[in-house]
Parts: structure tokens; C-alpha cells; sequence
């Protein structure tokens, strides 16, 4: 049984982001950190294959700075890191991702499930996580709150997704792509001998000619990226008894039309 | 001319009145390039449905009411999805980025080697036909400006509560197309068990009002039962029932929480606003005993009018509120239900 994590290096989310002169989004001297959805696809990913008996695989896709994501995996406890990395992923474009993760997936040969936390913090995106999954050809189960029942031998996944409405519980077939929500586990905090290890680790860096594949024209692109829209902050106070308080309240959300 | 598909989501048989916004989003679309504004319906009652998107601007629909669509599963829908634009090369394809959405869309993308835009709050037409939209990133902290080109189909799921609905138009009518299945039930793996409906609650991410409560919930001045457990668990639940609750029965309200308070344990993760929680968006949003860390901010941060309501006068909260209010929630809001119930004469 081999699982495969995606995950990538995110500004602290305590950072603050904004767009600098050249046009390039900066988050000063924070440090980066594991995207936060991802540590929960981490620990589900090292509990499933100790569960089975397994080999836990992250991956990171982008430049070097992904490399502390992959580190930060490694010193939780997954068992090896790759990080995948060519100019021609710079496009930015979604389909190019996901063709790109497909590929490597089926690279390592033998993987039955692939779990990706629910999206990414920086660039806000999933999208490329499904696309992943139909490019596979494999099962895609989104938004998974709970595995209730994994049988890799015979193949077959029962789980619980969060969707707006509630809970969907359902069965269905390996090889899978998953991603998971914040109520699945509690991810543990790397241990010191997993940081002294992951510090040491070589990670392996591939090309999309090591993949062998070629991305299939990208049609969509970033064109920008703008500061927000500068908010009217300007705060009124409320004062007076808690009654008062309210009434003041109820004037003035009448006022504004919001009720 | 070539069409602007949108898919209406549905739930149990009935439309999500989200939807009619991805109508009215997709309506900037066929005006342009003068395609039919076509709904794409799936499942229980699409018939009667996609009547009453034709009420909402739709001037075509495509139905398909088989049993493999009785509840959403992502391979016949994308399957159904994938077929009709390969079948009619349409000029768009729009949905509303719910769970649903997003994966649907980005699924029949992928099978169709088309372009897509994720969750976008604006849309424009250029001239070469290309769509240059505006979406949110780094948790909202910035925007960022993307492009699909006019070259195949353009993919574009929206973000819920940014686009407006058209008026709606009673009698107006679509012609409609049923379509076949793509799938048949031996070819689908996945099997729905059963679903586990949240009774009684207004959907977080479509509420015009939203009541959320914090850490500060605990401090509920009521004694806890002796065989309670938990003291500040119960003293947390009993508040979001009997303090946060009726103020959201009054307004017509969703309630949200903290990531502090779903933490404690005092609220399940599916009310969690912000940035590992739900992107919000409402008219008003109230925020209880809510210290208004960035993390918060980010789910919340492009709701029309913030209320706090804190204890402490120095929160962050309150640099981002339009109206603050200083003290304890639990002798303000009691205090507000109050007023708004003889103001809105509930
Ligand atoms: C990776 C990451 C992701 C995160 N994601 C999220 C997220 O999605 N959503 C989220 O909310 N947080 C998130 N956080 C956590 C965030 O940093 C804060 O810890 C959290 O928002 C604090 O919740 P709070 O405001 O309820 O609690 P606190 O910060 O403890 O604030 C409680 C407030 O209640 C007030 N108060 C207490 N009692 C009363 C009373 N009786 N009446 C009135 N006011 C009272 C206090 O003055 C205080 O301001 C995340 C953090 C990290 C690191
Ligand atoms: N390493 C990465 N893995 C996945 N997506 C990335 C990565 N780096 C950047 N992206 C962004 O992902 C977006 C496409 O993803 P998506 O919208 O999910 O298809 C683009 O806007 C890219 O900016």
C-alpha cells in the first residue's frame, strides 16, 4: 500500500500579504509553513499507512521553497519527499498542475490513495486537486470528514464528506484521490528526532522530462495580482446601557437596509 | 451563436437559490456573444426547475431526470457535464463555487481540456473574447486578476453572494432539451449510503445575516448543571442555544464560531468562518466575544456591515467593524433580540 500526500510552503497565515511595487505578492520576512489544510492531509496520510502497513510519499510542486514543506512532512513522519519542479509549471494554469501531479502519481507505479488537504491558502485554489484526479482516471472523493472504512486489498472506500447541507457517507472504489477537512484528525507536531532527521534529507527534485509528459496548452493565466480595495474602517462606538446600546444598534442597522 | 450553459444545483429536488446568481452572472456573458443563456438541470424535477430558471433568465434549458442523478455523485454529473460540451462546444460553463460546484466544474474541465477560472467575486469581456475575472487570494489578503482565453469552452465557478440575480419574470418560458444519461449505475462506482441532513439551520455560506460567537462564549454567567462534565463546554453550548440562537431566529440569521470555539468544543467545525473554516460573505455579520484574529478576518472580512460585540474596547475586531459595541455579550445581545423582535415585529 503507497500514499501520496500533495502539499506545498505557504506565508505564515499571521503574515501580512500584500502586492509590492514590482507587482509580486510578499509577505516581508514571515516565515513560510506547511499550507494549513495540508497538515491534516499529512497525518491522514501517515496514519493510513502505518494503518495498512505502508509507505507514505509527500510531494511538492514549485520552487525551492516548497522544500520546508516537504521537510516539515518528513519530520511529522512521512517516509519520503519529492518535489517537482520546471519552468513549464510557471504557467500557473490549473490543468497544468493537475497533469503534471497526475503524472507523477503514476510515476511511483504502485499508489492506491492520494490525499490533498481541501485547497491551498495562497493561491485559494482546488481545482487543480480534481483535475488531478480525473486525469488519473481515479475515484475523487472531495471534502472527506471522516475514512469510516479502507479495504486496500479488496479496494474499497467507505467515507463521510461535509457538504453545505450536512453529511454524505459513501462507498466506492481505490484507486482514489481525496481531500480532506479539518475535522478528520488531530495532526501531530513533527517530534525533535523527526526534525534532526528531515533536516538531513536529500530530496529529489523531477522535471516534467523525468515524468515524461508534456502539458497540454494552458489556457488561462494570472494576469495580476491587486492590493484589496482600501475598507471604510471608520468605527462608530456604541455606548450606553445594554438597552440603549441596542436601540442605538437597531436604529442603525435599520438605517443601512441590512435587516 | 454558442450558448452559456449554467448549472442549477439542486438539493433534494428543489433549486438552490443560489444558483439564480450564477443565472445572472452568465446573462453578461450571452449578451455579449448573444448565445442562449441554456440551465443545465440534473436530477429530481428538472423539469419544473428549469421552468423556474426560465423565471430567472434562462431562455434554454437542458434536463435530465434519470435515477443515477437522484442525489449529487461527481461521475454522472461530470460525466452528463463532459458530453454535453464536447456534443455542443458551448461558449461557457458557470456554477456557483459550492462543494458541488467547484468539483463539478473542475472535473468536466479537466475531461474536456477546457480552461477554468475558480471562484471569481467579478467578470469582464474583452474584446478578443477572452473572460478576465477577479478572484480572491492569500486567504483574501489580496486579489488576483486571471484570464481564460477564448480559444475552447471557459470554465468559471463563482463565488457565492458576489453576482446578482436578474429580476425574476413570472411566465417567462425556456425550451427545453432532455438529455440522456451518460452513465448508467453499473458504470458508476461511487454509491450513496445516506445523507445526513442539518435540520433546521441556514447554510452559512449563502445567509444574508450571520450571528458568530467566540471563545467568550464560555463565560456564560449560568451555573453549570453538577453532572454536566465539562462546566465550560455546557456553559458555551447552553449560550449558542439560548443567547446566539434566538438572535439569529429573529434575524433570519446562520450561526457562526471562532476557530477557538470549535477547538473548545463548544460548536461542531461546519459553522467555523474563516481562513480553515467558511469564506463568508453576508449583508451582516455579527460578531460575539470574536477577538478578530487575522485568521477570522479572512473568512469574514467581505461582509457588507461588522458588528462586534466584545468586552474589550481594544480588540481587532473593532478596526475592522462598522459599528462597536463595548461589553458583555451576554447583557447585549439578549438586549438586541429584544429591541429587534418589537422592530421587526416578530
Ligand atoms: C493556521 C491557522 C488557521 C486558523 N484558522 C482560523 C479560522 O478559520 N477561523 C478562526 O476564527 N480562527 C482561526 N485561527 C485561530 C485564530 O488565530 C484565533 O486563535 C481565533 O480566531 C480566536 O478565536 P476567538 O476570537 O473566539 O478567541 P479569543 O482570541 O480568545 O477572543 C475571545 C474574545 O472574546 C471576548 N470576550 C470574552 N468574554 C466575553 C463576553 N462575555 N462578552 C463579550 N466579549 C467577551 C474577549 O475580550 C476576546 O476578545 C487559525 C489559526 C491558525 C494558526
Ligand atoms: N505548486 C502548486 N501547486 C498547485 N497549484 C499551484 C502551485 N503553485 C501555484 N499554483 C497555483 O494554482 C493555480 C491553479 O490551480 P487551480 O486553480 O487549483 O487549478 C494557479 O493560479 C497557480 O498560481
Amino acid at each position: 500500500m503507497h500514499v501520496v500526500v500533495f502539499t506545498r510552503s505557504t506565508p505564515d497565515t499571521a503574515a501580512k500579504v500584500e502586492v509590492g511595487a514590482n507587482g509580486k505578492v510578499t509577505w516581508g520576512d514571515a516565515a513560510t509553513v506547511v499550507n494549513p489544510w495540508d497538515e491534516y492531509a499529512l497525518e491522514e496520510g501517515i496514519q493510513q499507512a502505518k494503518n495498512a502497513g505502508g509507505k507514505a510519499t509527500v510531494i511538492a510542486m514549485g520552487a525551492e521553497m516548497h522544500n520546508e514543506a516537504l521537510k516539515h512532512s518528513l519530520a511529522m513522519g512521512l517516509d519520503a519527499a519529492i518535489r517537482i519542479e520546471d519552468a513549464a509549471l510557471d504557467t500557473n494554469d490549473g490543468l497544468a498542475y493537475a497533469t503534471a501531479a497526475a503524472a507523477a502519481v503514476q510515476k511511483l507505479g504502485d499508489v492506491s490513495l492520494v490525499i490533498c488537504g481541501k485547497e491551498s491558502v495562497d493561491v485559494g485554489t482546488d481545482q487543480h486537486l480534481y483535475q488531478m484526479a480525473r486525469k488519473l482516471g481515479w475515484t475523487l472523493l472531495a471534502y472527506v470528514s471522516k475514512i469510516l472504512e479502507v479495504d486496500y486489498a479488496a479496494g474499497t472506500i467507505k467515507v463521510e464528506r461535509l457538504l453545505e447541507q450536512g453529511k454524505q457517507i459513501v462507498t466506492s472504489k481505490l484507486p482514489a484521490v481525496i481531500t480532506v477537512m479539518k475535522d478528520i484528525n488531530e495532526p501531530r507536531y513533527p517530534s525533535f528526532i523527526g526534525i534532526r532527521k528531515a533536516s538531513k534529507a536529500e530530496i529529489p527534485v523531477w522535471s516534467l522530462a523525468d515524468l515524461g509528459v508534456t502539458l497540454p496548452a494552458a489556457h488561462t493565466r494570472v494576469v495580476a495580482f491587486k492590493n484589496l480595495p482600501v475598507r471604510d474602517t471608520q468605527v462608530e462606538m456604541i455606548e450606553g446601557t445594554p438597552e440603549e446600546q441596542a436601540a442605538t444598534l437597531a436604529d442603525r442597522l435599520l438605517q443601512e437596509k441590512v435587516l | 451563436m454558442s450558448a452559456v450553459y449554467v448549472w442549477i444545483e439542486t438539493f433534494d429536488g428543489a433549486a438552490l437559490p443560489t444558483s439564480w446568481e450564477a443565472l445572472g452572472a452568465g446573462a453578461l456573458l450571452a449578451e455579449k456573444s448573444g448565445g442562449q443563456l441554456t440551465a443545465l438541470v440534473f436530477g429530481e424535477n428538472a423539469e419544473a426547475i428549469a421552468q423556474e430558471a426560465a423565471q430567472y433568465g434562462a431562455t434554454a434549458a437542458i434536463v435530465c431526470d434519470d435515477a443515477t442523478l437522484k442525489g449529487f455523485r461527481l461521475e454522472p454529473y461530470a460525466a452528463l457535464l463532459t458530453k454535453l460540451v464536447q456534443e455542443n462546444k458551448p461558449r461557457a460553463v458557470l456554477a456557483v463555487a459550492t462543494t458541488r460546484g467547484r468539483e463539478l466544474l473542475a472535473a468536466s474541465a479537466a475531461d474536456t481540456d477546457s480552461g477554468m477560472l475558480s471562484d471569481v467575486s467579478s467578470l469582464e469581456i474583452q474584446a478578443d473574447g477572452s473572460v478576465q475575472a477577479s478572484r480572491p487570494a492569500y486567504a483574501g489578503k489580496v486579489l488576483s486578476d486571471v484570464s481564460v482565453d477564448a480559444a475552447g469552452t471557459q470554465f468559471m465557478s463563482l463565488r457565492g453572494r458576489a453576482f446578482r440575480p436578474n429580476e425574476a419574470k413570472s411566465g417567462a418560458q425556456a425550451a427545453v432539451t432532455k438529455a440522456a444519461p451518460a452513465l448508467s449505475e453499473d458504470q458508476i462506482a461511487t454509491k450513496i449510503e445516506r445523507f445526513e441532513a442539518e435540520v433546521g439551520t441556514v447554510n452559512l455560506t449563502d445567509a444574508a445575516i450571520i450571528v458568530s460567537a467566540g471563545r467568550g462564549i464560555a463565560n456564560n454567567p449560568k451555573d453549570a448543571p453538577g453532572d454536566a462534565g465539562d462546566a465550560a463546554v455546557w456553559k458555551a453550548k447552553d449560550g449558542f442555544e439560548s443567547v446566539i440562537q434566538p438572535l439569529a431566529d429573529v434575524l433570519g440569521a446562520a450561526v457562526g464560531a471562532s476557530r477557538a470555539a470549535v477547538d473548545a468544543g463548544y460548536i461542531p467545525y461546519a459553522h467555523q468562518v474563516g481562513q480553515t473554516g467558511k469564506t463568508v460573505s453576508p449583508d451582516l455579520y455579527i460578531a460575539c466575544a470574536i477577538s478578530g484574529a487575522i485568521q477570522h478576518q479572512a473568512g469574514m472580512r467581505t461582509s457588507k456591515v461588522i458588528v462586534a460585540i466584545n468586552k474589550d474596547k481594544d480588540a481587532p475586531i473593532f478596526k475592522m467593524a462598522r459599528y462597536g459595541l463595548v461589553g458583555d455579550l451576554y447583557q447585549i445581545v439578549p438586549a438586541l433580540t429584544a429591541e429587534l423582535k418589537k422592530r421587526l415585529g416578530k
